[in-house]
């Protein structure tokens, strides 16, 4: 009994600070749970995705290769602390997207690139090109391949020296060498057998990364492994990945061979240059891309289509880059063409008929 | 394949908080404050003066048009004080204020044993009579659902025990107790609609309950219990009806346009009560959870009651409680008041601590994952309607669908951005005209 009391007592205690709390009581809107997803959880997944690749690159290309990566992520994380902090804006740094913007710029770089042209690169990336336009979400090219693009047009030069891979570990004077792309464009299939010896050799550099390349884009094998943790946690979906390499695959197949039509290899195109780093990673990028599935299937298509075009008819060996950031520009008119069918909409269709 | 619908979410259900707790009898309140709009449609006016004695069940507020139902006494005693008081919404509404005698004294009820043989129209003003709404939280009029014009006829009528909001367990309860109640009910409302086939669709995360309702309608063919996807918003009326019959209503039609009419499990079991008993609405099951409560609870809860007492009567709060809810956690109203009444649509009051709340104003921009869209049960694009409406685009929201919306909140609860997208959608409604 008298414990009832006590719990009475208590209670009413409870109810004193109670009426006390009551206007303390946070009164807001609809739903009133939330996922646990936040935009910076997944920024900082991305990253994490990008690890192995990072490594490889590393492996590959020796010390160099994470002072590049490090000077490319530093500087864009600076721009954009910067630019927030200059314009009074919310210091945004820690979402991770400043770092991964970084991150992907740096990936897309040759090793040999003297140091200021990734803080080049990050300025026009992140400030140029995000934070101008109004920061996450509002920007309407990919903020990495404007860096890329923007480096690639000014520094021609110095943005198209390869250092061969594996040299770079032993010596500091890293021999150079073109990418297979580059030797397929200038020279042709039969000089690139020459150089790796032969196809199976190819495939199996190329998969692993033991090529000349932009650092991150070598290791087909390694991106794949982010690429599969993206897909597994559901960041990025199929829609874009499978139409940009289907359609790519199939015109290498089809015009990519010498003379003949369906004699080209789509393994070779698929396995080099940067169009992995590009088609899971790069067109993938949410703020760049249409939101309904069907629009970016489209989307892929166009980037496929680009690519190829680009690399068997274009003056440059690779399009992945320019590809992505054309597709850019038709993402809202894309998004306007592609809504999403409403819930018993059809029906309607079918009574006014 | 299981039963469902494009879109939705899987919140945590957190129904293990009250779902083991059996039905009990609310402690009786002193004072009930009956507000006379409970219901969407027209407000009631008052059929009683302060000072009348009045009787439990009787009629303390007459309809006023179609739309409308009639507001009954939930306890004896005396008519204290006739005035505006506050809904849980924060709304100031005309209540008519009850004294509690204690006395428990009835007005005169028509008992119906034979109710299953009497004509469908009596039937039908029996449930009006009696007040009934829809109880899932819209609190919809349940005559005016059971009068479909001529020209749209109904052959199918949907029970929906979904209960898809997490927390709550009242009608998870009803279902395990008063099975055979619910079966009356539902040939109550097929006798009255005229309709050969309904179905109870109840989520799969209840099995006992599917079981407990196939056991009670085995032998009659007309009643099929069927479990569905556990997946919110599973209640809601076009999801359910998909899931259910799959049928689609039309964007802006009725479930009454592909010929389905749905009733929630507690309404269902209130036209029983109304049919056999003559008892009119004046108390429901209310689940009293959430994490900051110390007992949750399924009270059974006489109208008007306050909020405030069912939350003593549950042992106070255990920790702060950031937040008090009225109804679910995704579609209910956070209190400012306590002393506030419960009224027919209160499904459950919840209160949740500050740890795990989002504050609304802490939102980012769209990184326009997509997320939203594909949790969108209407098929419509969330964050197209929060971007344009965040910039004051509200005509242009409308192509995208902004009145298709019925805000089950699935698209804020996804957003990585946390964006209050269901808000900027209210506020885009409320700027232009449909």
């Amino acid at each position: 009994m008298s414990e009832q009391n006590n719990s009475e007592t208590k209670k009413g205690s409870t109810m004193a600070t109670e009426a006390k709390d009551e206007s303390k009581l946070i009164v807001s809107v609809s739903p009133h749970l939330r996922s646990e997803e936040t935009t910076s959880r997944i920024m900082w997944s991305v990253n994490a995705a990008l690890l192995p690749a990072t490594v490889m690159s590393v492996y590959f290309f020796g010390p160099r290769a994470a002072i590049v990566i490090a000077v490319t992520i530093i500087s864009a994380i600076f721009s954009e602390y910067l630019y927030t902090k200059a314009l009074k804006k919310k210091i945004t740094i820690n979402d991770g997207s400043a770092f991964l913007t970084g991150l992907l710029l740096g990936l897309n770089l040759p090793a040999s690139v003297p140091l200021y042209i990734p803080v080049v690169g990050s300025v026009v990336a992140v400030a140029l090109t995000k934070q101008l336009f109004g920061g996450l979400g509002f920007n309407i090219f990919n903020p990495a391949l404007v860096g890329r693009a923007f480096l690639l047009l000014s520094f021609p030069k110095l943005m198209t020296i390869w250092s061969a891979p594996t040299a770079a570990f032993i010596a500091m004077d890293a021999k150079t060498t073109a990418t297979p792309l580059g030797i397929l464009k200038e020279e042709g299939m039969q000089k690139l057998l020459e150089v790796f010896g032969n196809k199976l050799n190819l495939y199996i550099d190329l998969l692993f990364g033991n090529r000349a390349g932009s650092l991150g884009e070598t290791s087909a094998f390694a991106l794949l492994i982010g690429a599969a943790f993206l897909l597994y946690r559901g960041y990025i979906t199929w829609q874009i990945p499978v139409s940009f390499l289907g359609t790519a695959a199939i015109i290498a197949w089809v015009f990519g061979g010498s003379g003949t039509l369906f004699a080209g290899d789509p393994i070779l195109h698929l396995l080099s240059g940067g169009i992995i780093l590009g088609a899971f990673f790069m067109a993938t990028d949410y703020v760049t891309c249409p939101s309904i599935k069907m629009g970016q299937i489209i989307f892929g298509v166009g980037c496929g289509f680009l690519t190829m075009l680009i690399r068997l008819k274009g003056g440059y060996p690779e399009g992945v880059m320019f590809a992505i950031l054309i597709m850019n520009c038709f993402t809202p008119l894309i998004d306007r063409g592609f809504k999403s069918k409403t819930f018993g909409a059809v029906k309607v269709k079918e009574v006014k008929q | 394949m299981p039963l469902t619908f494009k879109g939705g979410v899987h919140p945590p259900d957190k129904k293990e908080l009250a779902k083991g707790r059996a039905i009990k009898v609310a402690l009786a309140p002193k004072q009930v404050v009956i507000p006379l709009s409970q219901h969407i449609g027209a407000p009631c006016k008052p059929a009683v003066e302060i000072g009348q004695q009045v009787k439990k069940g009787e009629v303390v507020g007459n309809p006023q048009g179609f739309v409308s139902a009639p507001v009954h006494a939930s306890v004896s005693g005396k008519v204290v004080s006739i005035g505006d008081f506050p809904l849980a919404t924060g709304k100031m509404t005309l209540s008519v204020v009850i004294e509690n005698d204690f006395q428990e004294e009835w007005t005169l009820l028509k008992d119906h044993p034979d109710y299953i043989s009497l004509p469908p129209e009596q039937l039908k003003e029996m449930v009006k009579d009696a007040g009934l709404v829809g109880m899932g939280g819209a609190a919809f009029p349940t005559h005016v659902k059971l009068s479909p014009p001529k020209e749209k006829p109904i052959d199918v009528l949907v029970i929906n025990g979904a209960e898809c909001e997490p927390y709550l367990t009242a009608d998870y309860r009803l279902m395990i107790e008063r099975p055979l109640d619910i079966i009356e009910g539902t040939k109550i409302l097929m006798k009255i609609l005229g309709v050969k086939k309904a179905f109870i669709g109840i989520e799969d995360n209840k099995p006992d309950a599917i079981e407990i309702l196939k056991k009670a309608a085995s032998g009659i063919a007309e009643i099929t219990v069927c479990g569905l996807e556990v997946k919110y918003p599973q209640g809601a009326e076009k999801m359910l009806i998909k899931a259910a019959v799959n049928r689609e209503v039309p964007p802006r039609a009725l479930p009454m346009d592909v010929g389905v009419v749905v009733q929630n499990i507690g309404t269902t079991i209130a036209a029983f009560e109304a049919a056999r008993y003559g008892k009119p609405l004046i108390e429901r099951v209310v689940t009293v959870s959430g994490e900051s409560i110390n007992e949750p609870a399924n009270l059974m809860v006489k109208i008007g009651t306050l909020v405030s007492e069912l939350i003593k009567e549950c042992g106070g709060f255990k920790t702060e409680a950031a937040k008090v809810i009225s109804g679910g956690p995704m579609m209910g109203f956070a209190m400012y008041d306590l002393n506030v009444p419960v009224t027919k649509g209160t499904s459950g009051i919840l209160a949740l601590p500050e740890e795990g709340l989002v504050h609304v104003d802490e939102f980012n921009p769209c990184i326009r994952c997509g997320r939203c869209i594909e949790a969108c049960a209407m098929g419509l694009m969330p964050s197209m309607l929060s971007v344009l409406s965040e910039r004051g685009f509200y005509e242009e929201a409308k192509e995208y669908g902004l009145f298709d919306c019925f805000e089950c909140g699935s698209c804020t609860y996804v957003c990585p951005s946390k964006r209050p997208i269901v808000q900027f959608v209210r506020l885009a409604k409320s700027m232009v005209k449909p």
